[in-house]
């Protein structure tokens, strides 16, 4: 036993908390998928309950769809960068792959928000129909995880700001980018099970 | 400002419920007053309501357990007394309130008595199985506990402020929808089970990950005990079955709370949907409740067998083959919906299948037994006791299974007795069984055996007469859930069901009667060694109760049966060279907090307080982020510190070895 | 203490009686006193399987207490042999005799559930008679459409003729019961499920809603009466002299809540009254015929 054993145990051990963390999110993520499956199912099921209100052909735009899409996709790799940034340690550069990557998830947000408060304006809201129920429930439900998202990337942003890239702080960045590309993946489920489909 | 929240929801509508809110209120009231008398609120806030320790934290969730079980059970024999004498009357509950009653019954029987038990169970007791210090995320563990501790709190304050639910313990819209059902009944439920299901998702992927990756040298998987395994199992299915549980009570909420039509009966609503998402859940729920149990029933009969597990192997299959099939057979709930023949067939045999497994598994126990030293420890009883009556529980399944036959039976008393006979053999006694074997582990002395006895005949015999007249019932055709009936030649039974009720009341009292014994005992009958039953798994290896840390050296693992094995070579409770510094989770007061929160939360919305259900919300997210925030949860146990813990335990054993002899 | 001991005895010996007397009562209990070949070949089905799990219930309980006898620690005598736990032919044992006995009755099921499909007619020489059947809080309505009449709270038909049942709710998801004739399907408003009975002999039977639906729930059975084919003609020729007619205004005032409704005829019945109920909760793009149940798989 040498004068070193204590700091190697350590950090082997908060290797090993990194390890286990991140599996405990994959756990979630999949239990996220579940929630995100069975909406899907309940939407499949519901698409045709119209009852005598409008039907996602007159409802949706695909431009609006498109724009989301690509918002999203791109923030994805924006987020990327800044995982590749924290590994050399270049904490502005994280700083700024994360505001950019926020900076295109409040515009997914915001466009999707603006299409929500059309649709309810043109009285098609979530207690028109089933179909409308099941459309803002699932299409809602994948808005507020990007929404909880941006409050997380808000949360790093200033940990990265205050504690420097210390292991906890990239391992809590580590499980952000899990999230924020499983929400990616959420996202073009929607794309092509819900805006495709009511269009073609 | 308050919502729809006014007077009026104070249950003075009969005066059978105002007794039951004065009882509560009473009861928390007196409570409350003990322990102020006692001086103890700030040693429980400390040492108990803040902890991130797994064995208290798994002691609350049976205290919990345990309270839930005295209320389910009220609710019960209160049904049970109802319709002993409602023939051609009202017998003395409105139909109001008796709807309630069954709806509670249920709800807690299954959210906050069975789930609390086991999870309380597999908290105190698989980290010392694995040989690991703590679960994998301690905080986590301790805001699990109070999310479910506060969904059971809406259930008790639905008793003084508003109905509950009448919607039964699965809640089927249309019934349960706002056009049928609007007032705060329903959303009591909804948000009981919705605040602790998240809890219980969590508690589950906490499991998954502490078993999967926290295990002592050596610990191979197959090497872990089966109530390891079967919690492990357990825990795969409550991460990802909780989920559609979430999904169904949420979709319902928002039908109730923004008018949306996922299940109504007009507006493009399908009602057929709710009975499909639900029971992708409470199937897999039904193996998330037994499946501990059945690792409990592996343990009791090997070690008071006397005898190595017959065919561990075998077990373990048949462990995780029921939890992949659990997934495969919810149509079986709903036979009667209309499903085409192709389906009903599929779920029918997919139910069969399940069978398999579960038949060997109760061979294997049988084997264990053959050729064995048994002795008649309670918990032994509990398992023979359930083996014997399991059995009639799964004939009767198989037969339900069957579409054609469920046809006839299903939605009666049949019906009834049959998930009864699963649940109190199957559940509850496998618990009682842990209870009453790991209790000198937790606390350090055993519990009394004459009376854990006493209350296992109670049980035993009170099961058969409150449910076999049940199934007699069923085949005289009478539906579940009735308040009063019109058939005088249903009457004696149900009088017959109502003693076994009576009965299973005086097994209760027994086991108040063993704590309070085995506390006034504890003196005397203190367990110095850790190992009263001469056993073979790890967690008899460290001392009763466990110091925080478990085990001041993580031990190395040669065999399946780890103690037996070091013993038999010669090492077990064998004292180190020398003993390491120990990093421990610090206490942390978040998650009660955020239990708290929750609770004002569900209440806030059920009585549509909207700003309240604002500030809670805020609250949680800032009590979150700090926490998250936190880099510094943790605390050193020094070395020296160790060492004197367990010289201290090894003077005991010293004694007690000296004083056998 | 002989008191208390036979103080405690004294229920277990009532009910022990109870129970006996129960076995013998159980012969004339619905399910297992079928007054149809329907409701027969159900029961047959819970008799089949009985007996087949009798051959792994019974040795497994008997096996169980014997055992537990036999290896008591007091009982030196025993064998024991604490490390004995594997047995290769053993484990196929107790894989194999319940994975037969399942495969046994997966192919009842399978036969079973195809032949006793409730929407599949009944092989008769006699033509079906159309019933149709709506649920309401809390009670039954049973509208004929070929006679012209209905009635609630009673079913009646002749013996010996099929009876071809197309049901709906106009609430809460109700269950339509009859144990005697023909076991049970949901009710669902908007949605139309069927079921098929046929008695054997003239007789009365109970018919109930067997799943809850809130207050008056416990009081929603109807009489289910077979008769002859003569008695039943004579039952429609006295509806059909009934004054009420059940228009859109009586079927409004009717479908309200109320518990322990009397039977009650109505000589005519407005026409498609029973697909204008479904049609209220689907809409017109939505055809009644095509909203059928069964999320796993529509049909008609």
């Amino acid at each position: 036993m040498s004068v070193m054993a204590p700091t190697t145990a350590h950090e082997s051990e908060a290797a090993e908390t990194h390890e286990q963390r991140a599996f405990g999110f994959w756990l979630y993520l999949m239990g996220d998928a579940v929630i995100f499956a069975l909406l899907f199912a309940t939407y499949v099921i519901m698409v045709n309950n119209t009852a005598g209100g409008p039907a996602g052909k007159a409802l949706f735009s695909l431009p609006n769809a498109a724009i989301e899409t690509a918002l999203l996709l791109v923030s994805s790799t924006t987020f990327g960068f800044a995982s590749l940034c924290s590994k050399t340690g270049n904490r502005g550069a994280v700083l700024a792959w994360l505001l950019l990557t926020f900076v295109l998830g409040a515009g997914f947000v915001f466009l999707e928000l603006r299409e929500f408060a059309g649709l309810i304006a043109q009285g098609a809201g979530p207690d028109r129909s089933g179909f409308l129920s099941a459309f803002f429930t699932l299409v809602g439900t994948h808005g507020l995880h990007v929404s909880m998202g941006l409050v997380w990337i808000l949360i790093m942003s200033g940990q990265v700001m205050l504690k420097g890239l210390s292991v906890p702080v990239t391992s809590r960045l580590f499980r952000l980018g899990l999230f924020w590309h499983f929400l990616d993946i959420a996202w073009v489920g929607i794309f092509s099970i819900v805006y495709l489909p009511g269009l073609l | 400002m308050f919502g729809r929240l006014t007077l009026e929801a104070l249950p003075l509508y009969s005066a059978i419920a105002a007794g039951g809110a004065a009882v509560t209120i009473g009861g928390a009231l007196l409570v409350a007053i003990a322990i102020t008398w006692l001086g103890a609120w700030r040693y429980l806030w400390t040492e108990w309501f803040t902890s991130v320790d797994h064995k208290r934290i798994g002691v609350m969730y049976i205290v919990l357990a345990l309270i839930m079980l005295l209320r389910g059970f009220v609710d019960a024999i209160m049904m049970r007394a109802q319709q002993a004498m409602a023939l051609n009357s009202g017998g003395y509950l409105p139909p109001e309130h008796f709807d309630q009653i069954f709806s509670s019954h249920g709800t807690i029987m299954i959210f906050f008595m069975a789930m609390p038990f086991m999870t309380g169970l597999i908290n105190i007791i698989v980290p010392l199985q694995i040989g690991t210090r703590d679960v994998a995320f301690p905080f986590l563990n301790s805001l699990s506990l109070w999310l479910t501790a506060s969904g059971a709190g809406l259930v008790m304050v639905s008793l003084v402020i508003g109905k509950f639910s009448t919607a039964g313990w699965t809640g089927y819209p249309p019934y349960s929808g706002a056009e049928a059902n609007p007032g705060v009944g329903v959303d009591y439920w909804i948000w009981a089970i919705l605040i602790s299901g998240v809890g219980s998702t969590l508690s589950g992927i906490n499991f998954v990950v502490t078993i999967l990756k926290r295990r002592a040298p050596g610990m191979t998987l197959m090497r872990m005990t089966p109530f390891t395994w079967t919690a492990l199992c357990a825990s795969v299915l409550m991460a990802f079955a909780f989920p559609a549980l979430t999904v169904a009570c949420g979709l319902l909420a928002l039908d109730r709370l923004f008018g949306m039509h996922f299940f109504t009966n007009a507006h493009g609503g399908n009602m057929m949907n709710y009975p499909n998402l639900f029971w992708i859940w409470g199937h897999p729920e039904v193996y998330i409740l037994i499946l501990p149990a059945f690792g409990i029933f592996s343990e009791v009969v090997s070690t008071f067998s006397r005898k190595r597990l017959f065919g561990y192997e075998s077990l373990v299959y048949a462990t995780a083959a029921i939890a992949i099939l659990s997934f495969t057979v919810w149509l079986h709930h709903f036979f009667t919906m209309g499903s085409s023949p192709n389906v009903n067939a599929f779920f029918g045999i997919t139910t069969m299948i399940i069978a398999v497994p579960t038949g060997v598994k109760v061979f294997n126990w049988l084997l264990t037994m053959y050729r064995g030293r048994i002795d008649f420890h309670p918990s032994m009883m509990w398992t023979i006791g359930f083996m014997v009556t399991f059995v009639i529980g799964g004939m009767t399944g198989v037969l339900l299974a069957i579409p054609s036959a469920d046809f006839l039976m299903h939605n009666t008393t049949f019906l009834v007795a049959h998930f009864h006979n699963m649940i109190i053999p199957g559940v509850l006694f496998g618990y009682l069984a842990g209870y009453m074997y790991w209790f000198p582990k937790a606390f350090g002395f055993a519990l009394d055996r004459k009376w854990g006895l006493a209350s296992f005949w109670c049980w035993m015999i009170g099961f058969y007469l409150a449910f076999m007249p049940l199934y007699i019932l069923g085949f005289k055709g009478m539906p579940r859930r009735m308040e009063q009936y019109n058939d005088p030649s249903w009457q004696p039974y149900l009088m017959v069901a109502a003693s076994g009720a009576a009965l299973i009341l005086v097994g209760i009292a027994c086991m108040v009667m063993q704590l309070y014994v085995s506390i006034r005992n504890a003196r005397k009958t203190a367990d110095r060694t850790g190992d009263p039953f001469d056993g073979r798994t790890l967690e008899w290896a460290t001392s009763s109760p466990p110091p925080a840390y478990n085990f001041a050296v993580l031990p190395e693992i040669r065999d399946r049966e780890p103690l037996l094995d070091m013993k038999e070579r010669g090492v077990a409770y064998q004292r180190p060279a020398a003993y390491q510094d120990i990093h421990m989770p610090k206490n942390s007061a978040v998650g009660v907090v955020m239990g708290g929160l929750a609770f004002v939360l569900g209440f806030a919305i059920i009585w549509h307080i909207w700003w309240l259900v604002v500030a809670c919300g805020l609250a949680m997210w800032i009590a979150m982020i700090a926490r998250s925030s936190d880099d510094d949860s943790e605390f050193t146990l020094l070395a020296a510190e160790v060492k004197q813990i367990e010289d201290a335990r090894y003077r005991a054993l010293a004694s007690q070895t000296t004083s056998r002899s | 203490m002989t008191q208390a001991v036979d103080k405690l005895l004294r229920p277990v010996v009532v009910a022990g009686a109870a129970l006996l007397a129960g076995a013998c009562d159980l012969r004339h209990s619905a399910v297992l006193d079928p007054k149809g070949p329907i409701a027969l070949a159900e029961r047959d089905l819970l008799f089949d399987a009985f007996c087949v799990m009798m051959v792994v219930i019974v040795p497994i309980i008997v096996l169980t207490l014997a055992f537990a006898w036999r290896y008591r620690a007091s009982n030196t005598k025993a064998a024991y042999t604490p490390r004995w736990a594997e047995s290769g032919r053993l484990d196929a044992f107790v894989w194999l005799v319940p994975a037969l006995i399942v495969i046994a009755v997966a192919v009842l099921v399978w036969r079973s559930t195809h032949k006793l499909d409730p929407y599949r007619a009944l092989e008769s020489a006699q033509p079906p008679l159309d019933i149709q059947v709506v649920a309401q809080d809390w009670k039954w309505l049973f509208i004929y459409p070929d006679q012209g009449i209905a009635v609630v709270n009673q079913l009646a038909f002749p013996s010996g003729r099929p009876v071809s049942l197309r049901i709906t709710s106009d609430t809460v998801m109700n269950s339509f019961y009859v144990p005697q004739l023909a076991g049970q399907i949901y009710a669902m408003a908007g949605m139309q499920t069927r079921l098929q009975l046929l008695a054997d002999a003239p007789g009365k039977f109970v018919g109930r809603n067997s799943m809850y639906s809130g207050g008056g729930f416990s009081d929603q059975h109807f009489e289910v009466t077979a008769m002859t084919q003569a008695d039943f003609d004579a039952w429609v020729a006295k509806a059909r002299q009934a004054p009420a007619r059940l228009d859109a205004t009586a079927y409004a005032a009717l479908a309200t809540k109320s518990r322990l409704n009397p039977i009650t005829f109505y000589s005519a019945v407005e026409p498609k009254l029973f697909d204008s109920i479904i049609a209220r909760y689907t809409h017109a793009h939505h055809a009644p015929a095509a909203a059928t149940p069964a999320g796993a798989a529509p049909r008609r």
